[in-house]
């Protein structure tokens, strides 16, 4: 821990422009900017999954206007099934990477947790403005694939290999294409490890005085947490990119064995593996479920214990659990393999700690919901939000059950159901988190109050149409509904085409409900009622600073002292039924559990 | 609101778990001998995951429907047990359910990958490829020649690479688009990828199993009801990923016998 103080007058604050708003070295504009990339981002994403949903409803119909997008991709503005693919896998990784990620984590986590810790700034501002616009420089990259001349690659998220390191051989957007999604990837990859770095240093050594460990909001605890996963997770995707580019630009073969014929020509490659890259991939891509999610698990503990007006049963059993989480992610991430072709008795040893991570996770929902018994629930569109998470949470995660047993994966992998599970326990629920957070702290960001009718209407539709979207996916998959796939032609599908126009009616409609939430944020961002410093009457840092947004060097002249657990509610306070972290006042009941 | 937004979710909760109580979008029927146990475990899995759901939905909404509308006076109550008890909870009532789920789930993955097949099982060997199944038996022989991928011609119709001037053990392999099998024979499928990644998926069988480059893998199963069925590919391919299909089909041991003769003719 240190004491700050004696550097805070070395603060200066920016005066150009491009200083101040661009190439800025304070945290809360690189937090505004992850966040304004991440608005672009998701909408982005959200146009794509449009346009594959009503692909998917009614097969070979005009879309008007597609040809725009791409004249090779939408002869006629029908999208053919190359494009569909390349669609798919923009959209899965604009949003898992370009949206789960940094929305949640790079985002509020930059401009909240030197806040939270009383710091006036990350220890490196430097790096921290590297993360951002090397991330940012990794979208521009992927973005920029649209316009290559066979457009994107079509492989998947996952990119797994031979199809994605044996070139345009294997398909449409399988050279330019997939080059540029791994040069993306990677540095999105660098972006976020100097993002981590940050994160565990701020959090490690620019505590404020008497903010110990255990005094931090859960919302730092879950960014804590969520920095060491993404510094051990990104390092192994970032080699795994580089060597996946070797393969196409060097000549290696990393990932292609020998024997593989491609319009009849033998490949000139040996000595790869292709279980090799599904190894390290998802060494990676299980962790980054949550690295997703778990960001979203604080935010919305720290945003329902503000409006239950009262902590958890106990802080240190939902650190626990969330650190336990991110330890399991490491030894669960077989569960994507059990068909892969890897020893069946590896998909045992995977299966277990699968199962067993059910459990953390399940003590999470309780202590959740065990501390909404009993409290004074205040609803709002931020708590809304925070309880439509604990929900679709619930809802994604029972369906884990099944995907961890290797046996019922049998029937499962690769079908809808795993599509419906990952859209709401990752998906769904991070975005929940989002917006939760959204709600609750943009009154500290900009200094206005949102819209609260506008917030109410945006929440019911959203949870409503999420729902309605991803809850069939699973009947889809029970059935055999294989994903991935741009038409239905089985016979055993045709029944399930119904399914999925009901599902694009519903996403077209939840989407359209998102313009809801834009105008309010636009709106409110400069005509909303003026907010003052502490609105939600809360405990913590962020709603101690001085001023409303807080001023370049978060709390003024002086660093804040802290004198109290982050969560006194339900006490008897001289402000009421809280004392805030900051105040030296004496608490009747202390909800301190160390 | 809040009371609304109980009942909203106790309505979600319920709407969803029609359609799987009344099974209205099922897998195809079961034809193999295995596929009873995966079957089992995924009822049993289901009863379990769905009592957890609708208790969880149920009570989250109970508990936002009683604490929203305190007044002033109201005191912070603390569930019974408190923490302890949560924890208490997950880890006797999640972490037996799911570890016995586990347990007994290894019973049928074992069957299935775990056990060799017998030694009387019928080998037929599957390549997948872009955009394709093709299906080899071995010929009176009872060996399958070799492979050479560089022979591989789409062009000339030897999709196998199959070397049958030089090969002895070639040339009365019996290449085919459908898979025919007898009812009530195992069946030890080898299986060999010709480019890229693919699955052979088979929901009526209750079978599914990537294809890997490089790496020849093998699966048996035994089909216990005659008809047409189809194999799908599960694992991304390319863009004809949507349209890899061919049909199994289950046939009685004259029938099969017929077929196969019929097919060694056209070769």
């Amino acid at each position: 821990m240190h004491d700050m103080s004696a550097h805070a007058a070395e603060h200066h604050a920016p005066t150009s422009f491009i200083s101040k708003h661009v190439f800025s070295l304070d945290h809360k504009v690189i937090g505004k900017q992850y966040y304004g990339m991440a608005l672009a981002a998701v909408l982005i994403g959200m146009v794509l999954s449009w346009l594959m949903r009503i692909h998917l409803a009614w097969t070979n119909y005009p879309i008007p206007g597609l040809h725009l997008l791409s004249a090779n991709g939408a002869p006629g503005n029908v999208m053919t099934p190359e494009y569909y693919l390349q669609l798919m896998t923009m959209h899965a990784t604009i949003m898992v990477f370009f949206v789960l990620t940094t929305a949640p984590f790079a985002a509020f986590g930059n401009y909240f947790l030197p806040i939270q810790v009383g710091a006036e700034d990350m220890p490196f501002p430097h790096f921290n403005m590297m993360s951002f616009w090397v991330t940012f420089s990794g979208f521009l990259v992927l973005v920029s694939s649209f316009f290559v001349s066979d457009g994107p690659t079509l492989g998947g998220w996952t990119q797994y290999a031979p199809l994605s390191a044996i070139g345009s051989a294997s398909g449409p957007g399988q050279g330019t294409g997939v080059v540029l999604w791994a040069i993306s990837i990677a540095l999105f990859c660098v972006g976020q490890l100097l993002g981590s770095l940050n994160f565990i240093t701020t959090t490690l050594d620019m505590r404020t005085k008497g903010m110990s460990m255990w005094r931090l909001p859960l919302s730092a605890w879950a960014w804590f947490i969520t920095s060491v996963m993404g510094l051990t997770a990104f390092a192994v995707l970032m080699p795994a990119c580089i060597l996946l580019i070797l393969d196409h630009l060097a000549g290696t073969s990393f990932f292609v064995p020998s024997g593989l014929v491609l319009n009849d020509q033998l490949q000139p490659h040996s000595g790869g593996s292709t279980l090799l890259w599904q190894h390290l991939f998802w060494f990676f891509g299980h962790p980054e479920v949550y690295i997703a999610i778990v960001p979203g698990m604080g935010i919305v503990s720290h945003v329902l214990i503000t409006n239950m007006r009262r902590p958890m049963l106990s802080h240190r059993v939902l650190v626990y659990a969330m650190g336990s989480l991110a330890v399991l992610s490491y030894m669960v991430y077989g569960h994507h393999m059990f068909v892969s072709g890897m020893n069946p008795v590896s998909s045992l040893a995977f299966s277990f700690p699968t199962l067993i991570i059910t459990i953390p996770s399940t003590i999470v929902v309780l202590i959740w919901m065990g501390s909404i018994y009993g409290s004074k629930l205040r609803i709002n569109t931020a708590s809304l939000f925070a309880l439509g998470f604990v929900s679709m949470f619930i809802s994604g995660g029972v369906s884990g059950f099944f995907l961890a047993q290797p046996s019922i994966d049998i029937m499962l992998h690769a079908t809808y159901f795993v599509v419906g599970h990952f859209h709401l326990v990752m998906a769904v629920a991070a975005i929940f988190g989002i917006f939760a957070g959204t709600y609750f702290w943009f009154p500290k960001m900009f200094g206005r109050m949102m819209d609260e009718t506008l917030g109410r209407v945006h929440f019911w539709l959203t949870f409503v149409g999420a729902y309605c979207i991803f809850m069939p996916f699973h009947y889809l998959g029970i059935a055999g509904n294989v994903r991935r796939y741009q038409a239905f032609v089985d016979d055993y599908l045709q029944p399930l085409i119904p399914v999925h126009r009901f599902i694009t009616i519903a996403a077209l409609l939840t989407g359209l409900a998102q313009l809801i939430f834009l105008y309010n944020l636009f709106h409110s961002r400069f005509w909303g009622k003026p907010a003052t410093d502490n609105p939600w009457e809360a405990t913590s840092l962020e709603w101690s600073t001085p001023t409303t947004p807080p001023p370049h060097n978060n709390f003024g002249d002086k660093l804040p002292e802290v004198f109290h657990d982050p969560y006194q509610y339900g006490v008897q306070g001289s402000t009421g039924d809280y004392v805030m972290q900051t105040s030296p006042e004496k608490v009747n009941s202390a909800n301190d559990e160390a | 609101m809040a009371k609304f937004f109980a009942v909203t979710i106790i309505v979600i909760a319920i709407v969803s778990a029609i359609p799987i109580v009344r099974h209205t979008w099922d897998p195809p029927a079961d034809i193999s001998t295995h596929g009873g146990m995966i079957d089992e475990q995924m009822s049993e899995t289901m009863a379990e995951a769905g009592i957890s759901f609708l208790a969880s939905q149920i009570l989250l909404a109970l508990f936002i429907w009683k604490f929203s509308n305190s007044r002033p006076g109201d005191k912070i109550k603390t569930f019974p047990g408190g923490a302890k008890a949560m924890v208490w909870a997950a880890f006797l009532l999640v972490g037996t359910e799911v570890l016995a789920l586990g347990v007994f789930g290894v019973k049928a993955w074992a069957t299935v990958y775990l056990t060799p097949p017998s030694a009387n099982a019928i080998p037929i060997q599957v390549q997948a490829g872009q955009f394709a199944f093709y299906f080899r038996y071995p010929g009176p022989d009872g060996t399958f020649g070799p492979l050479h991928p560089d022979m591989i011609s789409e062009a000339n119709e030897n999709f196998f690479g199959l070397d049958t001037t030089h090969d002895a053990d070639s040339k009365d392999d019996i290449v085919t688009a459908e898979m025919a099998i007898p009812v009530n024979k195992e069946i030890h499928l080898l299986m060999h990828a010709k480019d890229v990644g693919h699955s052979f998926y088979v929901p009526a069988l209750r079978v599914q199993q990537d294809f890997v480059p490089g790496l020849d893998l093998t699966l048996h199963f035994t089909a216990t009801q005659i008809g047409k069925y189809e194999i799908v590919c599960t694992q991304l391919c390319g863009l004809g990923h949507y349209n890899m299909k061919a049909y199994l089909e289950v046939m009685s041991q004259d029938d099969f016998d017929n077929w196969l003769k019929k097919e060694a003719a056209l070769q």
